[in-house]
């Protein structure tokens, strides 16, 4: 299982990371912005998990995801947006670009454990 | 005055508070801020735009900010550098979106945080826009919010 952290804070990467790590996971990956992500994505394959998400600098989870989406090698990638987007038009328009799952932070360990369905 | 559209704001940042730090914060009586004050040592500041137009910053003396992101990050943290700048604006970004949920009439957009450190600055809401401010109690100490929003 590999799994792709992509966040521009620090902090929030290190706590996903500490939380899934604790579910005994250990090869975890991290990218700062959606391009910075497309070269670790294409680079480290196969990953079966991407937690994005969706406010970034030069390149946002949303760009990301559809880019992501367009290419058929990727189609096995699950993509989780965990996001402070907090709206039902944000989460409708996420799972229609093709998200498999929805976070909205703040979240639990537990809530992120469920929804990447480990 | 309306002030009704703190009112989400100010349960995002409990709710945040609770599920990623552990801590309860009270909420103190929002206040309609006048002049330059109060003064702060850190900032996570986020711009709102859309159907409404404003910012919302949440603002700590530097003792409470370096406990907040410790606790947030579960390790201890003991200088104010990149990891306080960052934890701080998370939080903000955090808070601000989560606020979104109750304010969905203004279709809000929330830019990516700013994150202001020096002591005793003031925070200045966009300009001809009134700010209300919000005082928070929690076991890591006191800080403030203050949030400005201008409906059109
Ligand atoms: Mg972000």
């Amino acid at each position: 299982m590999r799994i792709l952290l992509v966040d521009d804070s620090a902090t929030m990467r290190r706590i996903q990371k500490t939380q899934i790590s604790n579910l005994g996971i250990s090869d975890i990956l991290e990218a700062t912005d959606g391009e910075e992500a497309l070269i670790v994505l294409k680079e480290n394959m196969p990953i079966d998990i991407i937690l994005l998400d969706w406010n970034m600098p030069v390149m946002d989870g949303m760009t990301f995801l559809k880019k992501v989406r367009s290419v058929a090698a990727y189609n096995d990638v699950k993509v989780v947006m965990c996001t402070s987007e907090s709206e039902k038009s944000r989460v409708i328009e996420a799972m229609k670009e093709g998200v498999n799952n929805y976070i909205i932070k703040p979240f639990t360990p537990d809530s992120l454990k469920e929804k990447l369905g480990l | 005055m309306d002030v009704s559209f703190v009112n989400p704001f100010i349960k995002a940042l409990i709710d945040t508070f609770k599920t990623m730090l552990s801590t309860d914060t009270i909420p103190g009586k929002p206040q309609v801020k006048s002049g330059n004050k109060p003064t702060h040592d850190i900032s996570g500041i986020i711009g709102l735009s859309g159907e409404a137009q404003g910012a919302i910053a949440i603002s700590f003396p530097k003792i409470v900010a370096l406990k907040v992101v410790s606790a947030m990050l579960g390790s201890s943290i003991k200088i104010i550098g990149p990891e306080i700048v960052d934890g701080i604006g998370e939080i903000a970004n955090i808070v601000a979106g989560r606020a979104k949920q109750g304010l969905s009439q203004y279709k809000l957009t929330i830019s990516l945080p700013n994150v202001i450190v020096g002591q005793n600055h003031a925070i200045s809401p966009p300009s001809g826009i009134r700010a209300i401010i919000v005082p928070f109690d929690s076991s890591l100490g006191n800080f403030v919010m203050e949030i400005s929003l201008k409906t059109k």
